[in-house]
């Protein structure tokens, strides 16, 4: 069942792009590692982390288009859940640090010993091993995910309402991380890392391994997506997207078909977050800012929502264009993401993918998913 | 006779179903019996509330007051849409409803009678026999040379008939169709009205059509509503002969 599933997933396109990604995570590293400076194709160091950032930021706009794209939920409070994985990373490079820490203390990070903290929060126990802490990568964004998912997709709250208490989720999250009491660091977060799994964190090694680790979930977020949309279950969620209380009607259980999908997309971004931290170095709330979670929607509207290529290409290449125009005219960054959200929802309303194989195949139509309309969805349509 | 005796062996029952919106009274009072493998066609002006019963019986509007009861037995006032329509009560839609940007193939899938479950869909495959079910039904409706095409871009008439093709692949013991025959041909009408003729034996059907012809062409009991609730009911020639209903609905 599971090889009919992986083998359905697998077309041509979807393929392709899971080959692409492998490849740049071996290549990469390796052009970074064994390449001369001198060779043109030598990737700097200062590169690798910078890219491996992009392919996180690429698996959690993926992750909101599974939810968005294909089954109409625009959560404007994504960041959280990459944020959280985020933080379980940070949970366990914190402790790792160990008697290493300016304050040398063997058990509580400096920021405790700072706040005289007399014993390690029960909550941070655990986190000294590697293994439970990815599974609080995991099981913590899904957790929060399930949770919220019952509650609002069960009482139906939809649209915009549904998009602005995600965003107020985000928020609160935030405000909470802010504390210093939440014994999270407050402001300044977790940081100084040392090592991961025994490891150098900025040694050239182990960046390349964390760019190819981030390769690898990301065309495995891939593959997980793809065999979900190319499913039953993903012609049930796109109908629930077009026409949700027909889809009732016809004796499916939207909040459920709802719920899969939030919590999936959820686990999704908390890795991606798991992935990101130990390559940027650094976990802190700003990363609950609700303007993050208006970025991703905004690189996955660029790329093409409701395709699975499009919020890869849209995270990469906005965050590229992020990275070049930051470094250029940094005060004005925001008014170019909006620019360029305007331009596309304009004169791009299926982004790059969706106008691409839109001109590909306007010979030959076949059932691609009709990505329009990113800000009027269709008025339901059931009487 | 006690009302459980009269529910007993009725596949729809509706007994004194009221429901208001603002104020406004749009049932009042409404009973309706609908027998196995029996066809009922519902007449009446515009606001009457047939659609308004169908939302009733689908679980999309809760009444105020009255009994519902499918099968004789299950109180249909207490249970969601989905589990409503998973009892075996389908329903074409006053305003044909198909899932537009999937092709025509794509929604007899998810129409067809199949666990509905989030793991199920999942790992659903298409057997042989679901794939023969869904040529079947598409030779049916006459959808054959376009089960590749998305169901936006079919006529309304065809959407009519899509979504007539969906109600098949769900198997449902109770069909509800409203207003099938808008935006139909003559020609596609009196093809409808023999399919759902056919359907009908082994079925029960309530069908709500304005058209006089298609209507006869059913040849199957009819009730008019006006104002919420039953203004007549018998054979179309007893009920259009009945003064109240030239009156309130023919004489318009
Ligand atoms: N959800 C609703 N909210 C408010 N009014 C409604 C609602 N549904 C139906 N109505 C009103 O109830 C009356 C009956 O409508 P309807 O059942 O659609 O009539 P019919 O299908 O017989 O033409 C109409 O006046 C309509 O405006
Ligand atoms: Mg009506």
């Amino acid at each position: 069942m599971i090889t009919q599933m992986l083998f359905r997933a697998l077309d041509r396109k979807t393929a392709w792009v899971a080959l692409l990604i492998l490849i740049a995570a071996a290549a990469v590293p390796l052009a970074n590692l064994y390449l001369p400076a001198s060779n043109p194709l030598h990737v700097p160091d200062y590169a690798v982390p910078l890219f491996g950032k992009y392919l996180t930021y690429a698996m959690l706009a993926l992750a909101l288009d599974l939810v968005w794209g294909y089954c109409g939920i625009l959560s404007l409070g994504h960041g959280a859940f990459f944020a959280l994985g985020g933080y379980a990373m940070g949970m366990y490079l914190m402790r790792e640090i160990g008697p290493r820490g300016v304050y040398a203390n063997p058990i509580l990070p400096d920021f405790m010993v700072f706040l005289n903290y007399k014993a390690l929060p029960w909550y941070w126990n655990g986190f000294d091993n590697f293994w439970f802490a990815a599974l609080m990568v995991v099981l913590v964004p899904a957790a929060l995910a399930f949770a919220f998912g019952w509650f609002a997709f069960r009482s139906r709250v939809t649209g915009v309402y549904l998009s602005i208490i995600t965003q107020a989720l985000t928020y609160a999250l935030l405000l909470a991380f802010f504390r210093n009491d939440m014994g999270f660091g407050g402001n300044n977060g977790l940081t100084d890392f040392k090592d991961i799994l025994g490891a150098n964190i900025q040694a050239g090694t182990t960046r390349a391994a964390l760019f190819a680790a981030s390769g690898i979930a990301l065309a495995l977020a891939l593959l997980v997506c793809s065999m979900i949309v190319n499913s039953k279950l993903g012609k049930v969620m796109v109908a629930v997207r077009d026409a949700e209380s027909r889809t009732r009607f016809l004796g499916y259980r939207v909040e459920n078909v709802k719920l899969f999908a939030f919590v999936v997309s959820a686990v999704i971004a908390g890795i991606a977050g798991a992935l990101y931290v130990p390559q940027v170095g650094i976990i802190n709330p700003s990363e609950f800012e609700p303007a993050n979670s208006i970025e991703i929607v905004i690189w996955t509207a660029v790329g093409g929502r409701g395709t699975l290529i499009g919020p890869i290409i849209g995270g990469i290449l906005v965050n590229f264009g992020k990275s070049i125009f930051t470094g250029w005219l940094p005060d004005y960054w925001l008014f170019a993401l909006g620019g360029l959200f305007v331009f596309v929802t304009l004169f791009l309303p299926k982004g790059i993918v969706g106008t691409v194989t839109g001109l590909w195949v306007s010979t030959r139509r076949r059932p691609v998913v009709a990505a329009a309309e990113v800000l009027q969805p269709e008025p339901e349509a059931a009487e | 006779m006690s009302e459980a005796r009269e529910k007993l062996g009725t596949m729809l029952y509706l007994n004194g179903v009221s429901v208001s919106f603002d104020g406004f009274r749009a049932l009042n009072n409404l009973s309706i019996i609908v027998h196995p493998a029996e066809m009922l066609a519902i007449i009446g002006p515009n606001g009457a509330g047939k659609t308004t019963m169908m939302d009733i019986i689908t679980g999309k509007t809760r009444p105020d007051d009255g009994d519902v009861y499918f099968d004789g037995r299950t109180d249909l006032t207490k249970l969601d849409e989905a589990k409503i329509a998973n009892l075996g009560i389908g329903r074409k839609f006053q305003k044909p409803t198909v899932f537009e940007s999937q092709t025509v193939w794509d929604n007899l899938v998810l129409a067809l009678k199949k666990p509905r479950g989030v793991f199920a869909s999942l790992s659903y495959h298409a057997s042989g026999a679901d794939t023969a079910r869904i040529e079947e039904i598409l030779a049916t409706v006459r959808m054959t040379a376009r089960k590749h095409d998305l169901a936006a871009d079919l006529s309304h008439g065809q959407k009519q008939w899509l979504e007539i093709g969906m109600l098949l692949a769900q198997d449902p013991k109770l069909l509800l169709v409203d207003e099938p025959v808008a935006g139909m041909t003559d020609s596609e009408t009196v093809e409808t009205a023999k399919l759902l003729k056919e359907i009908a034996k082994t079925r029960s059907i309530v069908v709500v059509e304005h058209d006089m012809s298609f209507v006869r062409d059913l040849g199957s009991r009819v009730t008019c509503l006006a104002e919420g609730s039953v203004l007549a009911e018998g054979t179309l020639e007893q009920v259009s002969a009945n003064p109240m209903v030239i009156e309130r609905y023919l004489g318009r």
